[in-house]
């Protein structure tokens, strides 16, 4: 078995450009509600773009300096519009039922861009060395010490937060939401829910 | 679009569609309200709670945390994993302690990590402070404790003169003066990096010096900013500002008068959020919850357009078609109605 011939049948079977890149799709996706999921992108792009500058000045310079400061705001409104935007594209893909026709990875592999965005915001706010984050390492630890997760992720451990927000957990995020798209691309968006009159309750490819 | 897809939207209305486009356009609007907001609004920066602060401002808390430290009162000292073997505050779900299981990791003898060290560091500057702990250090535990016991008796009845505790004459041998060292060292802003006392030069880990502060110092200045467990704790934010706000069920689960009261509160709101995170995950699955959205009919909202189109006389219902395999070349196969 030639595995490289292998990957390559099953992307050009999966994930045609014409898929991935089309240039008409349907009529009813021209409404508010499909740009929910582009303004969170947008919003993590900004994140991660506001996070490199601040990642390559060090976690102090911020406090600092006037320049790093605006920085730190435009990262802080970002992860605000990134959850907003988020969390409207997830309760309009539930309202949708868009897990319906095979879609149930694209549903799982969202939550879970959700809940590692929780986990990455967690530690970002742990890793500001100001109070704020003083105060959420102190009240977080006993939960996570009470189901044993404190012994290997230490909320009170400034280095390894830091280590987690800026790399691991984005490098995740990232990826999972790189995936979500692809698999929102390879199945394309749910069909609305049978009309009244209309046949069919679900379509399974 | 490629012909499986076609097919799953046979009946449907194409149009055409730019999504680079959309996304460059999406890019810029959400940039200019994150820059507009950043400019406007700015972004909360409360310094942080030092050692020095509390030493300097309100030493009595400082000298009584110390004490609780070096005598063993403190909740640090009885926590359990993954600070100690205690038990003071190991958590469990019914019979399973997984705080016990992942045992300790981070070991912190309070009055050795946070007191004693620290005051060896002072002593070898300060003759007086090391003439106390040698007193210290040959006394018998009894007689430590005896000490420890008359200073804890003799701090209810503490004067404040300036950035001093005053304490009236009693048996507390060298604890006083211990501890004055200790305070000396806590108003210059040596004792936290005295405390971290990382084995190598650099150090990232503030464990032992939070630590420090969570018994008094910071409960005291989180309910300055409306920041405590019974103000739905830390999805605030400092100041006028939104703070977690993604995070409002599982602080939810403190104000639940069951959980809150109960001494596994914790490890009982992380089980509850771990089972509702697996709902959520797993709802396509879920018989009954799966339906929900057609029963809610709320995409009856979201997709009123096409509803409309489809109740129009001129439209011709067509069921859709399962997706073909495998891919086609290109062609428009009754993609338009």
């Amino acid at each position: 078995m030639n595995l490289t011939a292998t990957l390559r049948e099953r992307l050009r079977h999966d994930l045609p450009l014409d898929d991935v890149l089309p240039d008409e799709l349907p009529a009813y996706v021209h409404s508010y509600v499909y740009l929910f999921g582009i303004a969170t992108i947008a919003a993590l792009v900004i994140l991660i773009m506001s996070g490199i500058v601040l990642a390559m000045a060090g976690p102090t310079w911020w406090h600092v300096s006037p320049v790093g400061h605006f920085l730190n705001s435009v990262h802080f409104w970002s992860v605000q519009a990134f959850f907003f935007f988020l969390v409207l594209h997830l309760w309009t893909t539930f309202f949708q039922g868009a897990w319906r026709d095979g879609r149930g990875a694209t549903w799982v592999v969202g939550v879970l861009c959700f809940l590692v965005g929780i986990g990455t915001a967690f530690t970002g706010y742990i890793s500001q060395q100001n109070f704020d984050a003083q105060w959420i390492a102190e009240q977080g630890k006993d939960a996570m010490n009470a189901i044993g997760v404190g012994a290997f992720f230490n909320v009170l451990n400034f280095g390894q937060m830091y280590d987690f927000h800026i790399v691991i957990l984005p490098v995740i995020v990232s990826a999972l939401v790189g995936l979500h798209l692809l698999l929102v691309r390879m199945r394309g968006v749910v069909r609305p829910y049978p009309a009244p009159g209309e046949p069919g309750e679900e379509v399974r490819p | 679009m490629s012909p499986r897809q076609r097919a799953y939207y046979r009946g449907i209305t194409l149009e055409p569609y730019d999504l680079v486009k959309e996304g460059l356009i999406g890019f810029l609007l959400v940039g200019v309200l994150v820059l507009g907001l950043a400019a406007a609004l700015s972004s909360p920066d409360e310094p942080p709670l030092t050692v020095q602060h509390v030493a300097a401002t309100a030493p009595l808390v400082f000298v009584q945390t110390a004490l609780g430290e070096l005598n063993g009162t403190d909740s640090i000292n009885s926590y359990g994993p993954p600070y100690n073997s205690g038990s003071g505050s190991v958590q469990s779900l019914g019979p399973v302690s997984f705080q016990r299981l992942a045992g300790v990791h981070i070991p912190i003898d309070t009055a050795q990590g946070m007191v004693l060290g620290p005051l060896r560091r002072v002593a070898q500057l300060e003759p007086s402070v090391a003439a106390a702990l040698r007193t210290f250090d040959g006394a018998t535990l009894a007689r430590q404790a005896a000490w420890e016991a008359a200073y804890g008796v003799a701090l209810a009845k503490a004067r404040i003169q300036g950035t001093t505790v005053g304490l009236p004459a009693g048996g507390y041998g060298p604890v006083a003066p211990m501890l004055a060292g200790l305070l000396d060292l806590g108003r210059s802003g040596l004792l936290e990096p005295a405390v971290d006392n990382s084995p190598r030069i650099y150090s990232t880990d503030n464990t032992r010096s939070i630590l420090f502060l969570q018994s008094a110092a910071l409960p005291a200045q989180a309910a300055r900013f409306h920041l405590v467990g019974s103000q739905w704790g830390m999805m605030n934010e400092t100041g006028n500002y939104p703070g977690q706000a993604w995070l409002w069920l599982y602080t939810l689960g403190y104000q639940v008068p069951a959980y809150a009261s109960s001494p596994n509160a914790d490890a009982l709101v992380m089980a509850t959020i771990a089972v509702l995170t697996l709902v959520l995950l797993l709802l396509p699955w879920i018989p009954g919850l799966n339906r929900l959205p057609r029963l809610l009919g709320v995409y009856r909202l979201i997709w009123r357009d096409y509803y409309r189109d489809r109740a129009a006389p001129v439209a011709a219902p067509s069921p859709p078609a399962p997706m073909p395999s495998p891919p086609e070349p290109r062609a428009r196969t009754g993609g338009r109605p």
